[in-house]
């Protein structure tokens, strides 16, 4: 970054603060490789092989069973409850959810910091001052009544209700956007005016390409909120046909007996639970890691 | 107000901000006025809720399940942002001084991107009583079994530091982040003037620091208040009521009693930790600005 270089000498100094940082990198890794060599091992095995790095005798029947691929018999034998899951299913409603949260959502924050920045109107500034005070308003705080708003009209278990409450705005993404918005240079939105554009079409075709970092930065980072979300999806969104992988995850180990968890299930199913944000973290990492830089300091 | 002339986008600017404006009213102003008017009713979300003045507050300082839920919170809060906010600190500056290795970077957010439940549920196991992989290290040395989440001791400590395993690696990059920002010809200087690594973290990396730690500092404290997810997977408030946070106190006299009056009042006084905690951050931001640009 901005060209600064690193020393790389090795001394006895450098030397702990690596072996210091592959401490720190193990720690973060071993829970992960734990879930899934657990998830790879067959429900028998787990009182006496737990110790090894990998699994004495591999197996997929575990993810097989949490997808809901293998019959009520054969869940059975494997170590489940018999109860059908569908994580597939789960996988796919999460997806819907995240989706659908972060595109609208951003569009819409967008449209609104465009014109807190750019347009001219009366109490503008009014107008915004109150929208950012929501964000002094903690989320426990709009969770009884919303919950109670989505249950009067009818949108409980719905994914309608679900993604109702953030599908058109979280102050953080308006404040974010508007000041972007305000760092744009302006000569290129007055040339686009002098040749007959409307403020639509400066926002459709100048602003909105010229924010494509911050814009993939709120989404992204929209994307990842909303995959962990847990007690809102919990309170309106428990049914099967809409139920979310985090609701899932917590519904398997409730209908799991308390003394002696199915472990090797809850493992797989949990490994179903990253794979989406692994993937996440492959292929966008570089931008996940530099949207810390734009919405921590500046 | 400027050299150009002027405009007026009036009838442009409410459809750009009409979605915003629907979603504030409908799911941040209005929920936030009715919660605070459930907070002086009676409401079960069973019955019409009628005004019972200011008994749900008075029953609320009286609530001896409340004062434990603020006492648990606060040394969870200690617990987590302490442990936290010092591991963040040592890590970003071995980065710093190490390496700029993006994949490293990367490795370090992933935690912080899986879903709490997950976490929850994962360090159950690895922390499990009979079966659990610390439990047979343990046993192999001939201690234990240790139950981390069934010792009245011991559990509030294994949330915190389960929290503190899945958010220090974001922290750290946020603290890192902030270090990129310090010239490097300062540590450079001080190395040509024979400074230790040591002096340079005391007397460059930490004061210049100062603003992005005390922001990511608050962001910490804002997430630590609201604590949920973690507790709910692994000891739902117990041993007793030793995990018994203000946020899960608030859903279980809602969900679980139906107290939504009751509830309401104890969001109130969350609500004022938090709002106070946010101010202060607001502050910072612009503060944080000045201090680096």
């Amino acid at each position: 970054m901005k060209g600064q270089t690193v020393t790389k000498k090795l001394n006895p100094g450098r030397f702990l603060a690596w072996a210091a940082m592959i401490v720190v990198i193990l720690a973060t890794v071993f829970p992960f490789w734990w879930m899934v060599r657990t998830a790879l091992t067959p429900a028998a095995d787990i009182y006496t092989d737990n110790l090894g790095l990998l699994p004495e005798h591999p197996t997929l029947i575990n993810f097989l069973r949490v997808l809901g691929l293998t019959s009520e018999a054969e869940n059975r034998a494997a170590g489940g409850s018999g109860a059908q899951l569908d994580f597939a299913a789960y996988l796919v409603n999460s997806i819907i959810y995240c989706g659908l949260i972060a595109a609208l959502q951003t569009l819409f924050c967008a449209m609104a910091g465009y014109a807190f920045a750019r347009l001219r109107f009366p109490g503008r500034d009014l107008v915004f001052a109150i929208v950012i005070a929501a964000l002094m308003v903690p989320p426990i705080f709009t969770l009884l009544p919303n919950f109670v708003l989505v249950k009067d009209l009818g949108l409980m278990n719905t994914m309608a209700g679900m993604v109702a409450p953030t599908l058109l705005m979280t102050p953080f993404a308006v404040f974010f956007l508007r000041q972007f918005f305000l760092s744009l240079p302006r000569d290129v939105e007055e040339a686009a005016i002098l040749d007959g554009n409307g403020p639509w079409g400066i926002f459709w075709r100048i602003a909105l390409p010229m924010s494509r970092g911050p814009l993939i930065t709120i989404g992204l980072t929209t994307i990842v909120w909303a995959w962990k979300d847990y007690l809102w999806p919990l309170l309106v969104g428990r049914d099967e046909d809409n139920r979310l992988v985090t609701v899932a995850l917590g519904v398997f180990l409730q209908q799991s007996p308390n003394t002696q968890p199915d472990w090797t299930g809850l493992m797989a199913a949990s490994t179903l639970s990253v794979l989406p944000v692994l993937l996440l973290l492959v292929f966008v990492g570089k931008r996940l890691v530099q949207s810390l830089n734009f919405t921590g300091s500046k | 107000m400027s050299s150009t002339k002027p405009r007026d986008d009036r009838r442009a600017a409410w459809w750009f901000l009409l979605p915003v404006l629907v979603g504030f009213a409908v799911f941040y102003g209005y929920p936030a006025a009715r919660g605070l008017w459930y907070s002086v009713t009676d409401y079960t979300m069973l019955n019409t809720p009628s005004y019972v003045g200011a008994e749900n507050y008075s029953k609320l300082v009286q609530d001896d399940k409340f004062w434990n839920a603020l006492l648990v919170t606060g040394w969870y809060v200690v617990l987590n942002i302490g442990s936290q906010t010092l591991l963040a600190l040592g890590i970003a500056t071995l980065m710093h001084r190490l390496t700029r290795s993006v994949v490293l970077r990367a490795t370090l957010l992933l935690p912080w991107l899986v879903p709490n439940v997950t976490i929850g549920l994962l360090w159950m196991w690895l922390l499990d009583t009979n079966l659990g992989f610390f439990n047979q290290l343990l046993h192999t040395v001939g201690w234990g079994p240790v139950g981390f989440f069934t010792d009245e001791t011991w559990a509030m400590p294994t949330v915190a530091g389960i929290n503190t395993w899945a958010y220090t690696g974001y922290t750290a990059l946020l603290l890192y982040a902030g270090m990129l920002q310090i010239p490097q010809y300062l540590y450079e200087g001080a190395s040509i003037d024979g400074a230790g690594e040591w002096r340079m973290f005391r007397r460059i990396t930490l004061p210049l620091l100062r603003p992005v730690l005390a922001l990511a500092l608050v962001v910490s404290l804002i997430g630590s208040f609201q604590i949920f997810d973690t507790i709910a997977v692994t000891t739902k408030g117990g041993p007793v009521s030793a995990t018994q946070v203000i946020y899960y106190f608030i859903y279980l006299q809602a969900f679980k009693y139906f107290h939504m009056g009751y509830a309401a009042a104890a969001a109130v006084f969350l609500a004022l930790i938090l709002g106070v905690l946010t101010a202060i951050q607001m502050r910072l931001l612009r503060a944080s600005r000045s201090d680096l640009a």
